[in-house]
C-alpha cells in the first residue's frame, strides 16, 4: 500500500513536469502545426540556466553553495530562468521559424531538428555550459512535510511526502492555472485560439498573427524553463546539454501532448499525468529497465486506435 | 492539411521523363541492365586488391566507412526523399541488421570452426557465411521496416517522425537489456533455452569480438547494388508512385496509386539495405552497441538526405561523402562539427529547402542547363518549382 502511495506521489510530481513541457509542445503545434523539436532543448536551457544563475547569484548574495538560501532567491532564479528562456524562444521563432511560415511542414520540422541540434551542441561548448554533468546547489530543503507509517515489525513501511514534490506540484499547478486563465479568459487567449483554429481567417479579422505566434513561443518557452528549474530541484545532478536523457524527456512530453490530443491545452495536462503514471507504475511493478518502452508503446497504441488523442477532436482532411 | 501543393506532380513529370530513357535501355536487352553492377563489382575488386587492408590503413578504413554510410543514406532517401515519409529511426534498422548479422557470424563460426576468428581467405567459406549473415540482417531489418511502415498508413509527417524515433529508442533500450555474450565454444554447445532468454547479445556493453570480414570488395559491391536498385526504383513505375505520394497523397490516391502499399514498400526496401549496411558496419569495426540505434546516429543520415536533395541519389551520395570526410578533416574542431551540421540544416531550409540537387541527379543538372540554353528558357523546368 505504501509503495503504491509513494509511486503515486512521484508520478504526480513527474506528471506535472511532463504536463508543463507538453503545454509548450501542444501550443506550438496547435498554432503552427509542427513539432517544435527544439522545445526539449529549451527545458535544458532552463535547467542549465538555473544552474549557472545559482552558482553566480548565490555567492554574490553571500550564501554558500551548500546551504539553502531563503525562498525568494529560488523564486528569483526561477523567474530569471523563465525570462531568459522566453527571450531565447522568441529569438528562435523570429529567426528560424518565421521565414518558413508558408513552407511545407516537413521543412519546418527539419529546421526544428536543426535548431535542436544547434542548441544542444552550443550548450556543450566549454565556454557555455560545458560537456560534463554538474551538481545543482540546493535551493530548497527537501525535508519531509508529512510522514505516514504503515504496518508493523518487519513489514513496516513509511510514506514520505517530500517538500520538493509538493513544490513541484504547486508551482506546476499554479503555472497551469495561469495558462488556463490566459488562454480561455483573456483577449490574447482568444486570439491564440483563433489563430490555432484558422490562421488566415484570424489574420483577416485583424489579429496580429505574428505577434500571437511570438507570444505563444515565449509562453511555451517560459513554461519549459520552469519545468527545467523544477527538474533540477528534484534531480540535482544535471546531465550535459546534449545527453540523451533530455531528448527522451522532451519526447515523452511530446507523447503526452499527443496522447492528450495535440493542440488541446487541457489534453496536454491530462496526457502528462497519464504518461507519468504509466512510466512510474510500469517501472515499479514490471521492470524499470523498460520505462521508455512503455511510453512509446502507449504512444503507438494511441496513435493507431485514436490518432486525435484522448481529448482531441477529429479533423477531416480536406483537399 | 497545408502541404505544399505548388509542386503537385512536377516531380512525377520529371521522373517519368527521365525514366523513358532508362526503360528503353532495360527493355532493349535483359542483360544490359546488369552492366552497371558488373562495372561496380569490378571497381570493388580493383579497390580491394589495389589498396591496403582496412586493418592496416586508416584511409582505407575511411573509404570503407564512406561506402557503408552511402548505403545508409541512399536507403533512407527512398523513404525520406522519394516517398516523403519522414523517418528518423534509420539507425534502428541498421542496428537490427547489425546485431542479426553479428550473432550469425559470431555464434555460427563458433559452432562451425570452433573460434570467432576470421575463417578462410578471399571468397572462402567465412566470407560466404558473412555475406549470408548480412543478407539475413537485411531481411530481419526489412521485417522491422514492415512493422514500422504500418503506422505510416495512418500517420503522416511529424507523427510518423515521432513513431520512427520511438522505434529506434525501443530498439536501443531492448538491446541494452540483452544478456552477456557466450564466449566459450563448449558453453555454446551445451547452451540451454534458459541462457537464450534474454538473448546473449552483449547487453549495454555492446556486441564485440565480431570477426572482421568487411572489406572494400564487399562494401563497394553492396554499394553498387544499392545504388542500382535505388536508381532503378526511382525510374520505375513503383518509384514514380512513391514520388507521387510524396508530392500529394490525395492526388496520388485519386490517380489510383495504392498509397499504403507504396509507403510500406519504401520502408521495407530502405530497412533491408540499412540492415545489410548494419551487417557491414558490425563486421568492419568488430563491435555494435545499443547506442548505434540511437536517434543521434539517425540524424546524421537525415542530414545527408536533406543536404543532398530529397530524392536525388547522386546528391545524397555526394552529401554522404562530404559529411563523412569533413569531420575527418576537422578532427581538431570536433566539438563544432554538430554545430556546423545544425547551421547547415537551418540555412539549407531557409535558402534551398529542396536540397543541393532537389530530386535531380548530377548529370541531369548539366542536361537541363544545356536544354535551357537551347530553348532559351521557354520550357518550364520542373526544378524551378520548389516544394
Amino acid at each position: 500500500m505504501s509503495d503504491f502511495a509513494q509511486t503515486l506521489i512521484t508520478a504526480i510530481a513527474i506528471g506535472s513536469l511532463y504536463a508543463l513541457i507538453a503545454l509548450g509542445y501542444t501550443m506550438v503545434y496547435g498554432i503552427l502545426k509542427f513539432i517544435n523539436f527544439a522545445h526539449s532543448d529549451i527545458v535544458v536551457l532552463g535547467a542549465w540556466g538555473s544552474y549557472s544563475l545559482s552558482v553566480r547569484i548565490l555567492p554574490a548574495l553571500g550564501y554558500g553553495l551548500k546551504e539553502v538560501p531563503p525562498v525568494w532567491v529560488a523564486l528569483m532564479i526561477l523567474l530569471l530562468a523563465m525570462i531568459f528562456c522566453g527571450a531565447i524562444g522568441f529569438t528562435i521563432e523570429r529567426l528560424a521559424y518565421r521565414p518558413l511560415r508558408r513552407a511545407p511542414r516537413l521543412n519546418v520540422l527539419i529546421t526544428a531538428i536543426g535548431v535542436s541540434l544547434l542548441l544542444q551542441n552550443v550548450g556543450q561548448l566549454s565556454f557555455v555550459f560545458g560537456a560534463s554533468p554538474q551538481d545543482m546547489p540546493p535551493l530548497l530543503s527537501d525535508r519531509a512535510l508529512a510522514t505516514f507509517s504503515f504496518g508493523e515489525g518487519e513489514s513496516a513501511r513509511q510514506l514520505v511526502i517530500g517538500m520538493v514534490d509538493v513544490v513541484i506540484f504547486a508551482t506546476a499547478t499554479s503555472l497551469m492555472l495561469i495558462m488556463q486563465y490566459l488562454v480561455f479568459h483573456t483577449k490574447l487567449g482568444v486570439a491564440m485560439r483563433a489563430v490555432s483554429f484558422n490562421t488566415d481567417t484570424a489574420a483577416l479579422m485583424g489579429i496580429p498573427v505574428d505577434r500571437v505566434v511570438s507570444f505563444t513561443f515565449v509562453l511555451g518557452s517560459m513554461l519549459a524553463a520552469a519545468a527545467g528549474f523544477l527538474i533540477v530541484m528534484k534531480y540535482p545532478s544535471i546531465s550535459q546539454p546534449a545527453h540523451t536523457i533530455w531528448v527522451l524527456l522532451g519526447l515523452k512530453a511530446f507523447v503526452a501532448a499527443v496522447i492528450g490530443g495535440i493542440g488541446n491545452v487541457r489534453g496536454a495536462v491530462l496526457g502528462g499525468f497519464v504518461i507519468a503514471f504509466v512510466e512510474q507504475f510500469g517501472a515499479f511493478y514490471v521492470s524499470s529497465n523498460y520505462r521508455d518502452v512503455y511510453v512509446f508503446t502507449l504512444l503507438i497504441l494511441i496513435l493507431l486506435v485514436k490518432p486525435s488523442g484522448l481529448l482531441g477532436s477529429t479533423l477531416r482532411e480536406k483537399v | 492539411m497545408t502541404r505544399g501543393t505548388s509542386s503537385v506532380g512536377t516531380g512525377v513529370v520529371a521522373a517519368s521523363a527521365k525514366s523513358e530513357a532508362a526503360e528503353v535501355a532495360v527493355k532493349g536487352n535483359g542483360w544490359t541492365g546488369l552492366i552497371p553492377i558488373a562495372i561496380g563489382i569490378l571497381i570493388a575488386l580493383v579497390l580491394h586488391f589495389a589498396l591496403p587492408a582496412p586493418q592496416r590503413s586508416y584511409n582505407t578504413q575511411i573509404l570503407q566507412i564512406i561506402g557503408i554510410v552511402i548505403v545508409l543514406a541512399v536507403s533512407l532517401n527512398i523513404v525520406n526523399g522519394m516517398t516523403g515519409q519522414f523517418s528518423i529511426g534509420h539507425a534502428g534498422f541498421m542496428a537490427v541488421g547489425g546485431y542479426t548479422a553479428a550473432s550469425i557470424t559470431y555464434y555460427g563460426s563458433m559452432l562451425l570452426w570452433g573460434s570467432t576468428t576470421k575463417h578462410g581467405g578471399f571468397l572462402g567459406s567465412g566470407d560466404w557465411l558473412f555475406l549470408g549473415s548480412c543478407l539475413a540482417g537485411g531481411l530481419v531489418a526489412a521485417i522491422a521496416g514492415y512493422v514500422v511502415g504500418l503506422p505510416s498508413l495512418r500517420l503522416r509527417g511529424d507523427y510518423l517522425a515521432i513513431v520512427t524515433l520511438g522505434f529506434g529508442e525501443i530498439i536501443r533500450v531492448v538491446l541494452q537489456q540483452t544478456g552477456p555474450l557466450i564466449e566459450d565454444v563448449e558453453a555454446l554447445r551445451s547452451v540451454g533455452l534458459k541462457q537464450l532468454v534474454p538473448p546473449p547479445l552483449g547487453g549495454s556493453l555492446g556486441f564485440s569480438g565480431i570477426p572482421k570480414y568487411t572489406n572494400l570488395f564487399w562494401v563497394y559491391s553492396i554499394l553498387t547494388i544499392t545504388l542500382v536498385v535505388a536508381y532503378r526504383l526511382k525510374s520505375s513505375s513503383a518509384g514514380r508512385s512513391m514520388i507521387s505520394v510524396r508530392e500529394d497523397e490525395i492526388a496520388a490516391q485519386a490517380m489510383g496509386v495504392n498509397i499504403a502499399r507504396q509507403k510500406v514498400t519504401a520502408f521495407v526496401v530502405a530497412a533491408f539495405f540499412a540492415g545489410v549496411a548494419g551487417g557491414l558496419f558490425a563486421h568492419s569495426t568488430g563491435t555494435v552497441s545499443p547506442k548505434d540505434a540511437g536517434f543521434q546516429q539517425s540524424f546524421d543520415y537525415v542530414i545527408m538526405t536533406v543536404l543532398g536533395g530529397r530524392g536525388s541519389i547522386s546528391g545524397v551520395t555526394l552529401a554522404a561523402i562530404f559529411l563523412t570526410v569533413l569531420p575527418e578533416l576537422l578532427r581538431d574542431f570536433e566539438q563544432y562539427r554538430l554545430i556546423v551540421y545544425a547551421l547547415l540544416l537551418i540555412i539549407m531550409m531557409l535558402v534551398r529547402p529542396q536540397g543541393l540537387l532537389g530530386i535531380h541527379e548530377v548529370w541531369e543538372m548539366f542536361n537541363r542547363r544545356r536544354r535551357k540554353a537551347e530553348t532559351s528558357g521557354s520550357d518550364v523546368s520542373p526544378a524551378e518549382v520548389g516544394p
